[in-house]
């Protein structure tokens, strides 16, 4: 049976307006209602699938990031986690964590715990970057298959199915390897009060980058975060040849 | 688990549902707390056990609401 490792990242929740900073250094997070990815959610949710399935023995939820990152790795144990590890990352070393460094931290967990598959969420919807699981194959070598919408496995191989432009991919992947979550790969199941409860209950080990020996220091510099533009306000004509001479200006017809 | 307990159980599930409702968490408990009210009278233990079978209803019927509910976001917001 395999042991299957799941990154878990702690965002700002997908229904909060997202306010940047005035110095445009970032976005505010103070006071500002977090959650756990989305599409982490539906990682932890085909983990837990492939324990029921009799598939994987153990699952282990990963989360890199400050203190409250913890809430996240605790709603992914009520999910159906055994265990957790946080590898605690306080700001400002946090701000410029980057997936590369956050791979070298999974590449190095997964050997240490000798894991069979990583799956991680896509991306994150605060930074876009949907970079991690692919690095992470990159540094330990292991065969990837990424934004998957379908996992089975077949004797020792999984068989993905992936969502690529305009259709669907299959393939197979030996193990260990490391998979990404699509947004239709399963519906996540909510992490309710009495099995959070229950989740106190079970382990979370703290670690630091250090202890990894995994070197942290920035490879890219934020240069500034902006707003996108805002929409410009539309405009009413009087009639039809209005409207076409307008258009015409603007060069549309 | 007496009927008492699994009343105020059912309770507090559901208020940790309401910490995600879109209107707020404020417009949920209000209503909550009226729907538990409207039948504190209830004495029938038969009757208590279809409130509660109703109860758990709801549950299921708003986890479904957030899960689409972010499905439908997120969908909107990197597939379209």
């Amino acid at each position: 049976m395999a042991r299957v490792l799941v990154g878990v990242k702690r965002v700002i929740d997908y229904a909060v307006k997202i306010r940047v900073k005035p110095d445009k250094a970032g976005v505010i997070t103070d006071g500002v209602k977090h959650s756990m990815n989305p599409f982490d959610e539906i990682a932890v949710e085909e983990a837990v699938r492939l324990k029921e399935k009799k598939i994987a023995s153990e699952i282990i939820a990963v989360s890199c990031g400050p203190a409250q990152s913890q809430e996240i790795i605790r709603t992914a144990l009520a999910m159906g986690v055994d265990r957790g590890i946080h590898v605690e990352v306080n700001n400002p070393e946090y701000e410029n964590l980057q997936p590369l460094h956050i791979s070298k931290i999974f590449a190095k967990l997964a050997q240490d715990e000798k894991i069979d598959i990583v799956i991680f969420g896509k991306q994150a919807i605060d930074d876009d970057c949907a970079q991690t699981a692919q690095m992470t194959a990159g540094l330990l070598n292991w065969p990837q298959a990424v934004f998957a919408s379908k996992i089975e496995k077949t004797n020792d191989e999984l068989t993905v199915t992936r969502e690529i432009d305009g259709g669907l991919e299959i393939i197979k992947v030996k193990l260990p390897a490391i998979l990404s979550a699509d947004l239709r790969l399963n519906e996540p199941r909510y992490a309710t009060l009495p099995n959070i409860m229950k989740a106190k209950k079970k382990p979370i080990k703290k670690i630091t980058p250090k202890d990894l020996n995994v070197d942290t220091s920035p490879r890219i510099q934020i240069l500034s975060v902006e707003e996108p533009p805002v929409r410009q306000a539309g405009a009413i004509v009087p009639d039809v040849n209005t409207l076409i001479t307008k258009l015409k200006e603007k060069g549309h017809i | 688990m007496s009927q008492r307990s699994a009343v105020i159980n059912l309770y507090k599930n559901l208020l940790h549902l309401g910490k995600d409702y879109p209107q707020g968490f404020e417009y949920f408990r209000s209503r909550l707390k009226n729907a538990f009210q409207k039948n504190q009278a209830v004495s029938d233990k038969q009757e208590i056990q279809q409130l509660l079978n109703k109860g758990e209803y709801v549950i299921k019927e708003l986890e479904a609401l957030y899960m689409l509910k972010k499905y439908r976001t997120l969908k909107r917001r990197y597939y379209e």
